[in-house]
């Protein structure tokens, strides 16, 4: 994938560069808000990380001129101003995602494999399928290896997220964010309990376990490797 | 409509008017009775003069020209018209002469000096009763009585007068005063209402408004130049509160954000060569502890400052208790502790809504942290006389009463809590969104157990829509 990263902190900005090569994305980078807008303008990205503070041009208006100029890139932007407001804001002004700095890197790398995924809906999809995992989002039935699987309304959100997003990380924050739809610290791990109910609910009494949790990110749902 | 009208009464203005509508009344019922009672005494005296020399001019006839020439004198002076009046008897006081037709049964001999009595006089062949003053004068050496007097109709017309008018001027005085501190107490209820308005919009965080100037240059403009005054300063010191959460955030996120990118590329590396990156791992736990604690900080700063009012929206509170229970619940069951929920008030209330989650969470948290198991937590939002509560009870161990106002403070942690995990921040943050919506938090004993409920005015009641006009 192509990714433009916005940042005028050129630590950050190396930093998050070289880890974006890492995981295997090509990466083009800018250390202001013009030439970052030129760049997004004259080349296709799949993406675009865009900090908030950036000299000559701000993380905002670079933004709204993008979507002037008809540029739907999707934007994930980077910031470390104080948060009540300014996640707000930042959606309004064309954003599609939102990250207070500092964040773990692996919390940036779902969060771009989620909106790269939400850019290529595969058409309207009425059933999920994870190997032997069946959900039916018209009937709101789930199903495993043929068995009924009887969901709470919001294990079924929660399991449709995890299914809509099979085989990539998913993290807490995202949980909470798009499943709750808060965007707070639970000061207790909730999102955990959640999760280990649902596992108890889809993976118990299975051979293969598709509900994984990834070490220090998050979880990821995924078929047994045949 | 009443109580519309019922503000007006409650003026200031209206009532020193109305004060001074009533001194004035007063003042006026003195001077006109003053007034009054010294032209009686005025008329009375002319009376009494003119009847003293009546008596002593027909005296001296009576010395000089003996019975005979008195009647004659009282006969002649009877018929003269005018306002004496006169008649002589005999010793049984029986009419022998004088313009009263008979002797009147008020007046004896005895009756001291200057009496008043009624007599019937005919005005146009009318009788009619009148008031007369009069003197008994007894004749020496013959049993006779003259009786001299002078009509005091006139002077009790006066009198009539007196007291007729002076509650109709006293009653216009009071009309008029009453009438004149409903113009002026509306007058100034209109100006004062500009400035409550807009103090109450600023309330409600709208900082750029600012109080009307009429440009009359009266004590109310003064008083509205000096609250705009005020209020461009209070904005000035706001955007510099604001500006100094910004930088400070920025300041310290950048550092903190490479702080934990090198710890990140550090346990990469060392993962990478198959080295322990345990120690490693447990500096990011560290830092993102570091972080939560600076993020809770910042976000009590900023909602304490009001921040946030733009994200204020008509918020059900039953669908937020709903959420929050729903999200802590298998938490509480893990726990062995029973999280009950009470909702259905339909109740509304103006309000941010992340915010509100936040704080509910916090208390949920506390309650099911702090709950031994087999303990209770209920959820509860009820529409009472106060507003919309949203309360948390639990069956923990509670916070004393004498800690109570120091558990809402920033790091505080009290003695009991100290093994558990926290930031100390999450009855500060919850606080500071009562703070934030124009409520409180309560912490009340829950017998046992504690109780943490927020009170929030109804929907619509944000803005204090009264004036404190209370306070007249």
């Amino acid at each position: 994938m192509r990714i433009l990263v916005v940042e005028d902190d050129l630590e950050a900005q190396r930093y998050l560069v070289q880890g974006l090569k890492e995981s295997g994305h090509v990466v083009d980078e800018a250390g202001d808000g013009e030439t970052g807008l030129n760049l997004a303008l004259s080349r296709p990205y799949d993406i675009a990380i865009i900090d908030r503070l950036l000299p000559k041009m701000e993380g905002l208006r670079v933004v709204a001129e993008m979507r002037e100029h008809g540029n739907t890139t999707p934007v994930l932007f980077l910031s470390a101003l104080s948060e009540v407001d300014d996640r707000v804001k930042g959606l309004k002004a064309g954003g599609d995602d939102y990250l207070t700095k500092p964040y773990a890197f692996v919390e940036l790398l779902a969060r771009i494999d989620a909106l790269m995924r939400r850019r290529t809906p595969a058409g309207v999809k009425t059933r999920l399928e994870v190997g032997d995992l069946e959900l039916d989002l018209l009937t709101r039935a789930a199903k495993r290896s043929g068995q009924d699987i009887d969901l709470q309304p919001r294990e079924f959100r929660l399991l449709e997220y995890l299914m809509r997003h099979a085989g990539q990380v998913v993290t807490r924050t995202m949980l909470l964010e798009s499943v709750w739809e808060y965007h707070f610290d639970p000061q207790t791990n909730v999102i955990d309990v959640h999760i280990s109910r649902l596992r108890a609910k889809i993976d118990k009494g299975f051979d293969s376990q598709l509900l994984h949790t990834v070490r220090g990110a998050g979880y990821m749902i995924r078929a047994a490797v045949a | 409509m009443s109580s519309a009208r019922l503000r007006l009464v409650r003026t200031q203005a209206f009532r020193i008017v109305l004060l001074y509508a009533a001194l004035f009344a007063l003042s006026v019922t003195a001077l006109l009775g003053f007034t009054y009672w010294n032209t009686r005494r005025t008329l009375d005296a002319q009376a009494d003069q003119i009847i003293q020399a009546e008596i002593t001019g027909l005296n001296e006839q009576y010395q000089r020209l003996g019975w005979q020439g008195l009647y004659e004198s009282v006969t002649s002076r009877s018929s003269a018209g005018g306002q004496a009046l006169y008649i002589l008897a005999d010793g049984s006081r029986r009419r022998i002469a004088g313009n009263l037709d008979s002797w009147p049964t008020a007046v004896t001999p005895d009756s001291g000096n200057y009496i008043e009595f009624d007599y019937e006089r005919r005005v146009n062949n009318v009788p009619e009763m009148r008031r007369a003053r009069g003197q008994v004068f007894r004749l020496e050496g013959g049993g006779f009585y003259l009786l001299v007097a002078e009509d005091v109709h006139d002077r009790d017309l006066t009198q009539h007068m007196f007291t007729t008018t002076l509650p109709w001027t006293v009653g216009l005085i009071l009309l008029f005063g009453l009438l004149g501190g409903a113009l002026m107490s509306q007058n100034m209820l209109r100006r004062l209402d500009s400035i409550n308005r807009t103090s109450g919009e600023i309330i409600a965080g709208d900082l750029t408004r600012r109080v009307p100037v009429t440009g009359a240059g009266d004590e109310f403009d003064v008083l509205a130049e000096n609250l705009n005054r005020m209020l461009d300063r209070i904005e000035r010191l706001m955007k510099g509160l604001r500006e100094v959460t910004d930088s400070v955030a920025h300041d310290l996120r950048t550092p903190l954000n490479r702080l934990r990118q090198r710890l990140e590329q550090s346990q990469a590396r060392l993962l990478a060569s198959g080295q322990d990156a345990g120690e490693i791992e447990r500096a990011i736990a560290e830092t993102d502890r570091l972080i939560a604690t600076f993020n809770a900080l910042l976000l009590i700063a900023e909602t304490d400052a009001g921040a946030a009012r733009g994200a204020m929206t008509a918020l059900d509170l039953d669908s937020v208790a709903g959420d929050v229970a729903e999200l802590y619940e298998p938490l509480a069951e893990e726990k062995g502790v029973k999280l009950t929920l009470e909702t259905g008030t339909g109740a509304q209330i103006e309000g941010n809504r992340s915010l509100v989650a936040q704080a509910l969470a916090n208390l949920v948290d506390n309650a099911i942290k702090y709950t031994p198991a087999g303990g209770k937590a209920a959820i509860r939002v009820a529409q009472e006389r106060e507003g919309v509560v949203l309360s948390v009870a639990d069956s923990g161990p509670g916070i004393p009463e004498e800690d109570r106002a120091r558990a809402v403070e920033r790091f505080v942690r009290l003695e009991a809590s100290r093994s558990s995990p926290g930031t100390g921040l999450g009855l500060s943050l919850v606080a500071a969104v009562a703070h934030f919506h124009g409520t409180q938090l309560r912490l009340e004993d829950n017998g046992p157990g504690l109780k943490a409920s927020l009170i929030f005015p109804r929907a619509g009641k944000l803005v204090p829509p009264r004036p404190a006009m209370a306070a007249a």
